[in-house]
């Protein structure tokens, strides 16, 4: 009895784990910023999940050229060496948007957001234009189950990074219309995950798509 | 203009799709009608389309199950009597319809019955049992329920305009290719599919982070009931799985629509490989229906024993174990196909392995019920209802996971009748006890006991009189999806399985006459103080329907089962506890986010199925717009005011305070 009692003021739970004063998540809902971030992480994490079945798919098939071209024969490591720079350095200035977020700092905001895009923009040029050149040379998806994979993994990917690029326009626009507000920080939050939860999955895709076709 | 559409997709010369959709779209406009006669429309857009409240959200989930429930069921009915006439005779359905007619009956059950009314109950019932005020994306929750019905909606829409899939319920290539499958049936699969999984994944993401981020002071992780483990579980399953089922879709689209090679017989394509990533998600969906079931049980089992569950952590580690194996088994479902002995022997083992988390829980429900005062309520007739079913059911499937036994019994009606045994056993008889348990607190009066304990009796034996049978039909060798056959000892089996699901049927019946029997008597029936069963968690210590913002004050966790022991603080005290100070509330403003979104989900879906390029472009932009000017929209709150959350309240407290002095003043 005297011992919980005493024990309250550390323990306003009776979690009975008193004393540091830390009660987590026991003291209730957690701060909307959290709440937020968090939801986009464990979406980000499903959006993992769907890559890794793309993934899945392209180890499977990635053998099946049906007398068509290996991986080898057809990719230009030096370009997608050129579209990797641009999304690594792309997230690096996505990062600095957050910091000039951090700073309210609006011009530097846009700077770094236009930055972002270009580079962006650049990395989605290059793959499209790989596509296309592929698709010109007869090795098209429909080429074999391997082009098809590949297509699928590498377009799955860039529809992401053109989904993004959309989505930081439209930020643009809000913070230029709205300002620093509660909810655009945690939308510049929720950008700043997926932009760089693109980069690791292109880290991904350049290491088990590009780099391992050039095995022997 | 129309890509592939023309008058050709309406059945003009089949006698059945056409009477059976102009029944459907007569019921639709009728309803129309009504609710525009009797001026109900603005109040369903205001308090129901609109609503970001997860309580009616939820309702919404389990009215739209309970209405595709009828659906799939009329399938059910239909092969049955197909079955009873096709001896030596070729029936009333031509093959490629009774094709349509099963496949449609397991993609309706599972997706837009048993889906929606598991998640429907987490909806409603969550928030209110960790005590806070909703969940923690109250729009992104409208617009999940919202794309499971265009699901749902593009589904029916394939009865009248064009044709359903023939492939079965999960369309397996090569068949499922368009070489094999030159209409737009699997179309139709695949972007209903496509709209509804999405509308799943979120909703999993949302309670997810509900359970993980909000909940009241003092509610840990070992204080949560029972039902918000199982909904963790499940939650979590949906995260990891359903983004499996949206990328084997996405592949299956772009070789039907791109002539990509993921599954076709040439240029390498690999069809196990669809069989390896949809089970990936199919197994683990097995347990994201079942789970929710489970936790109903628990809270139903221990609420009408008068007991706390029993072994609590024992169901938590079980819980969390099978939300871990339900990855490690999907090869299960098709032993047959060449995997080899030792990969057979791993996942045999695996499969087997399951059982076990299962049977913990089975013993923690009886040794619940040991001792109890069990009041013998529907709820609990359910629940026990479904530990004897689906004891058996569950034992079928160990001497299936046996692959040996397996490639005997593989896609025999020995199959049809596990999986049933499962399912109707145990997801449908968990939904049927959670409706009935959680249905005063949603709408604030009972259900009529006499029907509910009929429509009990009368699904459980119509249960094991229409699926024992198959059992035993499986063991003669009749394979599933057959629209006729000419072996003579099959038929006794399959008239009394008739038989059996004509019972069934008399069970809805009894069903629906419950519910227009309570709605008529919802004056004797209505619960006063929100708490009409003696309840131990949180959702009873609110009003019965609770107020928007669920609770007046947030509750203050100091123990396991909190409802229960402010209860008992006030029995023994003689009154309740002392009126708290009342503060305003914000509450998420409505918004019609959710029904727009659909509509245009609704035209890229139907637009995709009938390459109409145009309107695909179109709703893409009607999306992306509905979504920039949700993002724009100025306020997102309302307030309520500290007045009015006083005056619900304390509405509630007389009520309560009034059943306190009865009770101390006459002890039973």
């Amino acid at each position: 009895m005297s011992a919980i009692d005493s024990a309250a003021p550390f323990d306003p739970y009776r979690l009975g784990r008193g004393g540091d004063g830390d009660l987590g998540q026991a003291g209730g809902p957690a701060p909307k910023r959290v709440i937020v971030a968090y939801g986009f992480w464990i979406f980000l994490l499903s959006d993992i999940v769907m890559f890794s079945a793309f993934f899945a798919s392209y180890a499977v098939l990635a053998g099946a050229t049906a007398h068509g071209p290996t991986g080898r024969q057809i990719f230009d490591l030096g370009e997608v060496a050129a579209e990797t720079a641009c999304l690594l350095l792309s997230s690096f200035s996505c990062g600095m948007a957050a910091v000039a977020t951090g700073a309210r700092n609006k011009t530097a905001f846009y700077l770094a957001m236009i930055v972002t895009f270009v580079l962006g923009a650049i990395f989605i040029t290059l793959e499209v234009r790989e596509f296309i050149g592929l698709i010109e040379a007869g090795d098209g998806p429909s080429r074999s189950a391997f082009l098809s994979a590949f297509f699928a993994l590498v377009g799955c990917h860039g529809a992401h990074v053109s989904a993004g690029l959309l989505w930081l326009l439209t930020m643009i626009a809000q913070v230029y219309a709205k300002g620093f507000r509660a909810e655009m920080l945690r939308r510049i939050l929720c950008f700043n995950l997926f932009w760089h939860a693109l980069d690791i999955i292109w880290v991904a895709v350049f290491t088990v798509v590009y780099l391992l076709a050039g095995r022997p | 203009m129309l890509g592939k559409l023309n008058w050709a997709a309406l059945p003009l010369d089949e006698p059945i799709p056409l009477v059976a959709s102009a029944m459907v779209i007569c019921v639709i406009i009728g309803v129309l009608v009504l609710a525009v006669m009797k001026g109900w429309v603005p109040y369903l857009w205001r308090e129901w389309i609109t609503s970001v409240d997860h309580k009616r959200i939820g309702v919404m989930y389990c009215v739209l199950a309970l209405v595709m429930l009828l659906r799939g069921f009329t399938d059910a009915l239909m092969m049955r009597s197909q079955q009873v006439l096709a001896f030596h005779a070729a029936g009333y359905l031509p093959p490629s319809h009774y094709d349509q007619i099963f496949s449609a009956h397991g993609t309706i059950m599972i997706f837009f019955v048993a889906m929606p009314f598991v998640i429907g109950l987490m909806n409603f019932v969550i928030p209110l049992q960790l005590g806070v005020r909703d969940v923690a994306f109250p729009t992104l929750n409208s617009v999940s329920f919202w794309l499971t019905a265009v699901g749902a909606l593009l589904t029916n829409i394939s009865l009248f305009v064009g044709e359903f899939a023939k492939t079965g319920w999960l369309p397996y290539p090569p068949l499922s290719e368009l070489t094999y499958s030159p209409g737009v049936g699997v179309d139709y699969w695949l972007w209903s599919l496509q709209i509804s999984g999405i509308g799943t994944l979120l909703s999993g993401v949302n309670l997810v982070v509900t359970i993980l981020k909000m909940r009241a002071p003092g509610m840990s992780y070992l204080r949560m009931p029972m039902f918000c483990w199982t909904a963790l579980a499940s939650n979590l399953l949906v995260v990891a799985a359903f983004p499996i089922l949206t990328a084997t879709s996405a592949m299956l689209i772009l070789d039907r629509y791109l002539g990509f090679h993921f599954f076709t017989n040439e240029a390498g394509g690999n069809a196990v490989m669809f069989m390896n990533l949809i089970w990936a998600w199919g197994h683990p969906e097995v347990y994201i229906l079942i789970l929710p079931a489970f936790g109903v049980f628990s809270e139903v089992i221990s609420t009408f024993s008068g007991k706390p569950l029993f072994g609590y952590r024992s169901m938590v580690m079980a819980t969390m174990a099978i939300c871990v194996l339900a990855f490690m088994v999907w090869l299960h479902h098709f032993f047959t196909m060449g995997a080899g002995g030792d990969v057979n022997a791993f996942f045999g083992i695996m499969t087997m392995v399951i059982a076990v988390p299962t049977g913990v829980k089975v013993y923690n429900w009886l040794f619940t019920l040991f001792g109890g005062r069990i009041r013998y309520t529907s709820p609990v007739l359910w629940s026990i209802g479904f530990m004897v079913t689906f004891v058996i059911g569950g034992m079928t499937g160990v001497l299936m996971a046996v692959p040996p036994a397996d490639f005997v019994l593989h896609n025999s009606l020995f199959l049809i009748a596990h999986f049933h045994n499962v399912i109707i056993g145990g997801v449908l008889f968990g939904v049927f006890a959670g409706y009935t348990y959680w249905f005063p607190k949603a709408f604030g009066f009972r259900l009529d006991e006499r029907w509910g304990k009929a429509a009990f009796w009368l699904w459980l034996i119509g249960f094991y009189v229409a699926f024992m049978p198959l059992y035993v039909l499986g063991f003669l060798g009749m394979t599933r999806r057959m629209q006729h056959y000419d072996v003579a000892a099959w038929r006794p089996w399959l008239l009394v399985a008739a038989a059996g699901a004509l019972l069934i049927l008399a069970g809805i019946g009894c069903q629906i006459a419950q519910l227009a029997v309570s709605i008529k008597n919802r004056h004797k029936l209505q619960d006063l103080t929100g708490d009409p069963w003696d309840g131990r968690s949180l959702e009873w210590a609110t009003a019965s329907p609770p107020p928007a913002f669920n609770f007046a004050i947030m509750p203050d966790v100091r123990g396991e089962e909190p409802y229960w022991t402010m209860k008992q603080t006030a029995i023994a005290r003689h009154q309740l506890r002392e009126e708290a100070h009342y503060e305003a509330i914000e509450a998420p403003r409505n918004t019609s986010t959710g029904i727009i979104a659909a509509f245009f989900a609704t035209l890229i879906g139907f637009a995709m199925i009938w390459h109409i390029w145009w309107m695909v472009a179109l709703g893409l932009a009607g999306a992306f717009a509905t979504f920039v000017a949700f993002a724009w929209r100025e306020q997102s709150e309302i307030t309520i005011p500290a007045a009015e959350v006083a005056a619900i309240d304390r509405a509630n407290r007389a009520a309560r305070s009034m059943a306190l002095s009865q009770m101390t003043r006459s002890p039973q």
